[in-house]
């Protein structure tokens, strides 16, 4: 039962880092003529959807070039080659999916 | 973020809304709030082909705008201004919490998630001096980082910090040591896997009898001050040194584990143990004080003993029903170890793990269709990664191990009231000195 002495006490939380902001990438104008990689995370199915939304691009806006591209490992690594890929021979990217 | 942050290709993530806060908030505190993301119902896995091209031409649930409107407009619709700059934010926590009554208190720390909703013990100064009092660290030394899961950014905290934490969980001060080992160690026993993980921590040494743990009847089961609520401090200060385990937040596990309450933390039985203690086969002396950590202990297979005739086959028959993304830590009650002896001769902890390695097969098409294969060795193996790129060459109906030799391991705990034992589902991370925290 509470006495209603006043105690003080400490707070559990640790120590976050701060955070700074990261320059986002400029959007593009129009997507007409881009190349648009498709990043596969290689988890649950993505595979599944990102070629549906392949077929997506080729029905509905074809004149966008679309390259369906798996992670070269396990989304929990990173993947310098395929982003180095992705920006020499990409102009955007749809990755997923994140479950 | 990575492609878009450090290879500046616009990028739109596309997610599940079921991980709509998680996504968001893992985004901000990685310093990009404005990244783009799109969301469809949730799951993605399982689903066929045209039900998938649904969500593609459906609305994303939680805008209810088209999902690949949303798609082209994260792709070509320039930023407001937000985002795009270097901008530091503070996050530093205070050190004390606003004085208040105990009742109320109590009520501020579950309303803040710094509890497991079991009653906790307040982290006055006092207290937490007399848990300070039991290390010669200092209470600001760093010990550590830790994180709930890859993508999110590791928070730090000090001697001190996991002091309060070993307060509020009811340890008492000679506990300390054991419970700095574990924060040492950085491995969080509340990771955010949707999977629902928990940890296993196993303490080896003289500071077992020092703090009277159990390691005989009872000793994985609330029995015990010692395992209790070292197991406890280890899951409480994980959760809040590591910025929290909120459902949907910083903890995804879709149905929980129960294991999470105390962290199935138990001493080894080394007294009763036929085979050398567990840190000795990691490179420690039997006179050293250590502590173990596991994570997964999701999936639990049991029998009892070993019988003379098919021993071998239940065995394999157990191994067969463990995920073989995760590996087995045999978990034996000492009548058990001294059968595995007498059946299969093994005189050696390592010679039992060599069976177990070889004995543990799968038809490699079964193996390569489990889910987690799927998602976390199938790829590795498409790479060239060993030893899964080999076992990729199998045929579908050959038999292949399942697991890596590594990462078979074998603990001794329990009282001899009979021959139980079971398989725990658990990946060993590190064994910590607990003597370095003294």
């Amino acid at each position: 039962m509470s006495t209603g002495e006043t105690i003080t006490v400490l707070n559990p939380m640790g120590f976050a880092p701060k955070v700074v902001d990261k320059p986002l990438a400029p959007r593009l104008s129009t997507l007409d003529g881009k190349t648009v990689y498709l990043v596969d995370c290689r988890f649950d199915d993505s595979d599944v959807f990102l070629k549906q939304v392949q077929a997506w691009f080729g029905e509905h806006l074809p004149s966008v070039h679309t390259v369906f591209k798996p992670i070269s490992s396990v989304y929990l690594k990173d993947d310098p080659a395929t982003w180095e890929e992705i920006k020499s021979k990409g102009d955007a990217a749809i990755v997923g999916v994140g479950h | 973020m990575t492609i878009e942050a450090q290879y500046g290709v616009p990028t739109v993530a596309m997610h599940t809304d079921k991980f709509d806060r998680v996504v968001r908030s893992v985004a901000a505190v990685n310093g990009m709030a404005e990244l783009r993301q799109v969301f469809v119902p949730q799951p993605v896995m399982g689903k066929s082909a045209r039900e998938l091209r649904a969500y593609v031409d459906g609305r994303d649930p939680l805008t209810g705008r088209p999902v690949m409107q949303e798609v082209i407009e994260g792709l070509t619709i320039p930023f407001d201004g937000r985002g795009v700059g270097a901008v530091e934010y503070d996050r530093s926590t205070p050190r004390m919490v606003e004085p208040d009554t105990e009742e109320n208190l109590h009520h501020l720390f579950m309303e803040n998630r710094w509890t497991d909703y079991l009653p906790i013990v307040l982290p006055t100064e006092e207290r937490v001096g007399a848990m300070l009092a039991r290390t010669r660290r200092k209470p600001g030394e760093v010990v550590g980082r830790m994180r709930p899961t890859h993508f999110r950014e590791a928070w730090e905290y000090t001697v001190e910090k996991v002091a309060v934490n070993a307060v509020m969980a009811g340890a008492r001060p000679a506990y300390f040591p054991v419970i700095l080992a574990l924060a040492a160690t950085g491995v969080s026993a509340r990771g955010s896997t949707t999977s629902s993980m928990a940890a296993m921590a196993v303490v080896n040494g003289p500071i077992r009898n020092e703090i009277k743990m159990n390691a005989g009847t009872g000793a994985m089961a609330p029995y015990n001050h010692a395992n209790a609520t070292i197991g406890r401090a280890y899951g409480l200060l994980s959760q809040n040194l590591q910025g929290g385990s909120v459902p949907g937040l910083t903890y995804m596990g879709s149905q929980g584990n129960n294991y999470a309450y105390n962290s199935i933390t138990f001493p080894e039985n080394e007294e009763r143990s036929p085979w050398e203690p567990f840190h000795v086969q990691h490179g420690f002396r039997a006179t050293d004080s250590t502590v173990s950590v596991f994570s997964g202990c999701r999936a639990t297979a049991y029998t009892l003993g070993l019988r003379e005739k098919h021993w071998r086959e239940h065995v394999r028959n157990m191994l067969r029903g463990m995920d073989p993304h995760i590996p087995p830590v045999l978990v034996l009650d000492p009548i058990t170890a001294r059968q595995f002896i007498d059946r299969g001769g093994f005189t050696k902890k390592d010679a039992l793990i060599d069976w177990v390695y070889d004995n543990a097969r799968m038809p490699a098409g079964e193996f390569w269709d489990y889910q987690l294969v799927q998602n976390y060795l199938y790829p590795r193996a498409t790479f060239g990664e060993e030893p899964w790129a080999t076992k990729l060459q199998a045929a579908p109906d050959e038999m292949i191990q399942m697991f890596k030799r590594e990462d078979i391991h074998v603990v001794v705990v329990g009282g001899e009231t009979n021959g139980y034992w079971r398989i725990m589902g658990a990946t060993y991370a590190k064994t910590i000195s607990v003597d370095d925290w003294r």
